[in-house]
C-alpha cells in the first residue's frame, strides 16, 4: 500500500509540478537558513569539555576601584590581580588550580637557513594540562617543581613540533624561544577545544596556543605578556610595580569535584577577601564568584547577539516557507478534489485517502529536506568565506545536525500538510462525481 | 471608466473570499511575517552601513603599517628604532612615517581616562591612546584644526612598564567636545589630567581619529601623546604618495628585513585591509540580511501566484459566465488585482504591528535602537507593490478566460 501511495504521491507531484517545485525551493530554503544558523548557534553554545565541565570554576575577585563597580550589573572582575591570583595558586586550596595568561616570543629554530618566527603562547600553570585533559602526542606537562624553580621547560602543539622537529618525538629536545633554551617536556596532540573556554578574554573562538611555558617564569621578563591588562588604580614605574600594582591581568582556574569543595573554595576566597579589605583593598568584599565553565561561557555570552538574532530571523523565515507550503498544498488538494471523489467512490476510506495525502506531503518535506541539507551546506561555507577564519569550526554539520535537517523537513512539511490533507478528506464524493 | 472606484466589486470580492478564508489568511499571514522580518532586517543592515560609513578620520588609501620584534639578544633598542624610521622616511614615495603603539580600527590598543580635575574618584571620560613622534599627524594622514604639532624636542622615550606620561597631547574634536561642554574650542591650552593626577595640556585639536575598537561608544575619542616605545616590540606606521602604497610595502619591508637580522618584520597591513577586517563581521551580517530579504520577498510573491493560479482554475467557468454577461477583460484583471490588494491591506496591517514587536524585543534583547517609522512606511508600500506584480500574471490570465469557457462543461 505504501509503495501505491508514493506512486500517486509522484503522479500527483508529476501533474502539478510547478507548484509542487515551488515548495519544495520553499521548504529547503527555509531549512537551509535554519540549518544554517542554528549550527552556528549550536557549535558556539556548545560545551568544549562535557564529562568534567561541572567541576571547573573560573575565579573570580573583586578587587576593582571602591567607588565604581568593575562591571554595570555590579559582577566582579574578569581577571585577577599578579598578587590575588599568585596567593590563590599558592595556598593549592582546590584538587588542581592552573593560574595563566597569554604571552608571546620569537623562536629560533636550529637551523640557521630557517627564518625565526613569532609564536603565539601561554604561561600556565602545571595543573593545566591535568584539569582540561589536554592530549599528549609525546612526553606531558611539566610538575610543580618546574613552576617553583621557574624551570626552562616548554610544551609545543604537534603544528610546531612538525616545524621545528618533523613531527619525530621531541621530549627532552631543546627550543630556543627569546634567547634561552627550554626542554620540551611534551608536544599537544589535536586539541582544539571551541569555545576556547579556557582563556576568552582574546575571541572566544581562537585557536589553541602554539607554545606552553611555566607562569613563574613571567616573572623573568623574558617574554611578552599578551591579552588584556585592566588598571584602575596608578602605579608606580617599573616590573615590580606592576605586579604589585591593582592591574588585573590573569586568569585562575580550580578543580573542585563536589559541592562542598566548591563551598570550601568560595568561603576560603572570601576570608581572603575579607582580610584584604582590613588592609585597605577589596571594598566589596561579598562580591566573588566561582562560576563553572557552562556558567562562565553563559556569563560572557559568547554566543554572539548576532548569530542570535540571525537564528531567530531564520526561524521566522522557516515559518514564512511553512505557510507558503499550507496555502500551496491546500490549493493543490482541493484541486483534486474531484479525483478524490472518484477514489472514494471506488471505496477508499477517509483513513486511506488521510495517509496518502500526509505520504504525499511527507515526499514533498523530504525532497525540501534534502535541498534544504544542499543548501545549509553552502550557506555554511558561504558563511566560512564571508566571516573568515575564526568561524571555520563553528560551521560544520555533524551527524546529530543532518539527522536533525531531515527531521524538521519532513516534520515542517507533515504539519503543513495537516490542515489541507484534513480539508481533502472532507470532501463529499457526490458533489464531485455530479459536477463532472 | 470615468469613475474608477464606481465599479470596484469590493463587496462582491469580500463575500468571495469569506467562502475561502483560509487561502486568504495564509496570504496575509505570509505578508506580515515578511514585512515584519523585511523592515528589521533592512533597519539592522542601515545601523550597520551608518556604522562602517562613519570616517576613521585618517589617510586610509595612503597608509600602511607594520610590526617589529627584536629576538636578538644585547640590542639597543632607541638607536635601531631611529635608524629603521630613518631609513623609512628616506625611502622615496614615502610622505611620513611614525613608530606608533597602536593601530585604528585594528581593535588591539590602550585607553586611559582624562579628566579635567585631578583626584582619585573621579570619573575620567575614556580616549583611546597613540603615542606618536613629530611626523604622527603627517603619517596618519589626521587634520590638525587647532594648536600645533608636536615639535621633535616634545617626544620623550617611553620605558616599558613606565607609567609617566609627557606634559603635551593633541585630542580629537570629539574627545574635546566630551570633555568641555560640547564646545572643542574651549579646551585649547587646557590643562587635563591623566592616570588621575599627572597633568597635561592640550596643544592640539585634530579633526578626527578613530580608536581601535571599532564597537565602542567612545570611538571617535582619542588622543596623541609625543612618546615613543622603548621596547622588543614595536609599530611603524607609514603613509606614501598617492597611490604607491601597495608598490612600497613589500619594499619597505624587505628593507628593514635585510637591514637587520636580529628582529622580525611581521604583520604588514594596509589600513584598507585593517578596515576590512574591523568590519568583516558586519559587512556578512549584512550581506545575509540582503539575501534573506530578497529569497523572503521571492517566495511570499511565488506564494501569490501560485495561490492565485489556483483559485483562478477553480474559477474558470464562474469567469466565463462574468465575461459572458458583459465584463470586459480589464474588470476581470481588475478583480483580482483588488482581491489581492485587500488580503494584502490585511497582511501589511498585521505585518507593521508584528515589525514593531520584533523591534521592541530586539531593542530589549540586544540593545539595537528604536525603528523608524519611515522604513516602516517604505516597508508597507514595497509589499502592497510585490503583491500586485505578483498578481498581475495570474489576473492577466484570468482576462484572457473567453467567455465561451461559461457554456462548455469543466475546463
Amino acid at each position: 500500500m505504501f509503495s501505491y501511495y508514493i506512486k500517486l504521491a509522484y503522479l500527483s507531484c508529476k501533474r502539478t509540478w510547478g507548484m509542487t517545485l515551488l515548495m519544495v525551493c520553499a521548504i529547503g530554503l527555509g531549512i537551509g537558513a535554519s540549518m544554517t544558523t542554528i549550527t552556528v548557534n549550536y557549535l558556539m553554545s556548545a560545551n568544549p569539555i562535557p564529562h568534567k565541565s561541572e567541576q571547573l570554576f573560573f575565579v573570580q575577585l573583586d578587587s576593582w576601584e571602591p567607588n565604581n563597580p568593575y562591571s554595570d550589573d555590579g559582577d566582579a572582575p574578569e581577571q585577577l590581580t599578579y598578587r590575588d591570583g599568585t596567593y590563590l595558586w599558592q595556598a593549592q586550596k582546590a584538587k588542581r588550580q592552573s593560574i595563566q595568561s597569554g604571552m608571546s616570543a620569537v623562536i629560533e629554530p636550529a637551523d640557521k637557513e630557517v627564518l625565526p618566527f613569532m609564536v603565539q603562547g601561554r604561561a600556565n600553570s602545571a595543573d593545566f594540562f591535568s584539569m582540561f585533559d589536554v592530549p599528549f602526542l609525546f612526553g606531558s606537562g611539566w610538575d610543580h617543581q618546574a613552576d617553583l624553580k621557574k624551570e626552562r621547560v616548554i610544551v609545543i602543539n604537534a603544528e610546531l613540533n612538525e616545524r621545528l622537529f618533523g613531527g619525530k618525538d621531541s621530549t627532552g629536545q631543546t627550543v630556543r624561544m627569546a634567547g634561552e633554551d627550554y626542554k620540551v617536556t611534551g608536544v599537544i596532540n589535536r586539541w582544539n577545544p571551541k569555545p576556547k573556554f579556557y582563556d576568552i578574554s582574546t575571541g572566544a573562538f581562537n585557536d589553541v596556543e602554539e607554545v606552553f611555558v611555566p607562569f613563574s617564569l613571567i616573572t623573568e621578563q623574558k617574554f611578552n605578556r599578551s591579552g588584556n591588562t585592566n588598571c584602575w588604580k596608578p602605579s608606580e614605574s617599573g616590573f615590580q610595580a606592576f605586579l604589585d600594582s591593582e592591574c588585573i591581568w590573569l586568569q585562575l582556574w580550580v578543580e573542585l569535584p563536589t559541592e562542598q569543595d566548591k563551598q570550601d573554595y568560595l568561603s576560603f576566597m572570601n576570608a581572603y577577601a575579607k582580610e584584604q579589605h582590613q588592609y585597605g583593598r577589596f571594598a566589596r568584599t561579598d562580591n566573588n564568584k566561582l562560576r563553572d565553565v557552562m556558567q562562565w561561557l553563559e556569563n560572557q555570552q559568547v554566543v554572539s547577539d548576532d548569530a542570535s538574532m540571525m537564528m531567530a530571523m531564520s526561524l521566522m523565515f522557516l515559518l514564512v516557507c511553512l505557510l507558503n507550503t499550507v496555502g500551496l498544498l491546500l490549493a493543490k488538494f482541493l484541486g483534486k478534489a474531484s479525483e478524490i471523489g472518484v477514489r472514494q467512490a471506488l471505496g477508499a476510506s477517509r483513513n486511506d485517502l488521510f495517509i496518502q495525502h500526509l505520504i504525499e506531503s511527507g515526499c514533498i518535506g523530504l525532497a525540501g529536506g534534502l535541498l534544504g541539507l544542499v543548501l545549509a551546506i553552502l550557506g555554511l561555507e558561504a558563511i566560512k568565506v564571508m566571516y573568515g577564519d575564526w568561524i571555520r569550526d563553528l560551521a560544520q554539520l555533524d551527524f546529530s545536525l543532518v539527522a536533525m535537517a531531515i527531521g524538521l523537513a519532513i516534520a515542517s512539511a507533515l504539519l503543513a500538510g495537516l490542515y489541507p490533507t484534513w480539508r481533502a478528506c472532507q470532501v463529499q464524493p457526490s458533489v464531485q462525481l455530479k459536477s463532472q | 471608466m470615468l469613475n474608477l472606484f464606481s465599479g470596484l466589486e469590493l463587496g462582491p470580492i469580500f463575500r468571495a473570499l469569506m467562502r475561502n478564508k483560509i487561502g486568504a489568511l495564509l496570504i496575509a499571514l505570509q505578508i506580515a511575517l515578511t514585512l515584519t522580518i523585511m523592515v528589521n532586517a533592512i533597519f539592522m543592515m542601515q545601523e550597520r552601513s551608518q556604522q562602517m560609513a562613519r570616517p576613521s578620520g585618517l589617510d586610509e588609501t595612503n597608509t600602511f603599517y607594520l610590526s617589529n620584534t627584536i629576538f636578538a639578544q644585547n640590542y639597543n633598542t632607541q638607536t635601531a628604532l631611529q635608524q629603521d624610521l630613518q631609513r623609512i622616511r628616506q625611502t622615496p614615495g614615502v610622505v611620513a612615517a611614525t613608530q606608533i603603539n597602536a593601530i585604528p580600527l585594528s581593535g588591539g590598543g590602550w585607553s586611559m581616562g582624562l579628566q579635567t580635575k585631578p583626584g582619585d574618584d573621579l570619573e575620567g571620560t575614556g580616549t583611546a591612546v597613540y603615542m606618536v613622534d613629530e611626523q604622527g599627524i603627517d603619517a596618519l594622514g589626521v587634520e590638525l584644526i587647532a594648536g600645533e604639532n608636536f615639535q621633535s624636542s616634545d617626544i620623550v622615550w617611553r620605558e616599558v612598564g613606565s607609567t609617566k606620561w609627557p606634559p603635551k597631547t593633541m585630542i580629537t574634536k570629539a574627545l574635546a567636545e566630551a570633555m568641555f561642554e560640547g564646545d572643542w574650542k574651549k579646551a585649547l591650552g587646557k590643562t587635563v589630567y591623566i592616570d588621575n593626577h599627572q597633568p597635561v595640556q592640550i596643544t592640539g585639536i585634530i579633526n578626527g581619529l578613530q580608536a581601535p575598537w571599532n564597537g565602542w561608544n567612545g570611538v571617535e575619542r582619542s588622543m596623541l601623546v609625543p612618546q615613543q616605545l622603548d621596547g622588543r616590540g614595536s609599530r611603524y606606521f607609514i603613509r606614501t604618495e598617492a597611490g604607491r602604497r601597495d608598490e612600497l610595502m613589500p619594499v619597505i619591508e624587505k628593507m628593514l628585513a635585510d637591514s637587520d637580522r636580529g628582529r622580525i618584520i611581521r604583520n604588514v597591513t594596509s589600513m584598507e585591509q585593517t578596515r576590512d577586517e574591523s568590519y568583516q563581521e558586519h559587512q556578512a551580517t549584512n550581506t545575509i540580511l540582503l539575501t534573506v530579504i530578497i529569497v523572503l520577498t521571492l517566495i511570499t510573491g511565488f506564494g501569490i501566484v501560485g495561490l492565485a493560479m489556483f483559485s483562478i482554475n477553480r474559477r474558470t467557468r464562474q469567469i466565463g459566465t462574468r465575461r459572458a454577461l458583459g465584463a470586459s477583460q480589464w474588470q476581470v484583471m481588475r478583480y483580482f488585482m483588488l482581491e489581492n490588494l485587500l488580503i494584502s491591506s490585511a497582511g501589511v496591517v498585521l505585518g507593521a504591528a508584528g515589525a514593531v514587536g520584533l523591534n521592541i524585543w530586539l531593542v530589549s534583547t540586544f540593545s539595537m535602537s528604536p525603528l523608524s517609522p519611515v522604513l516602516l512606511v517604505i516597508g508597507v508600500v514595497a509589499l502592497l507593490i510585490v503583491g500586485q506584480l505578483a498578481v498581475s500574471y495570474p489576473a492577466l490570465v484570468a482576462s484572457r478566460i473567453s467567455p465561451a469557457t461559461a457554456t462548455r462543461g469543466r475546463a
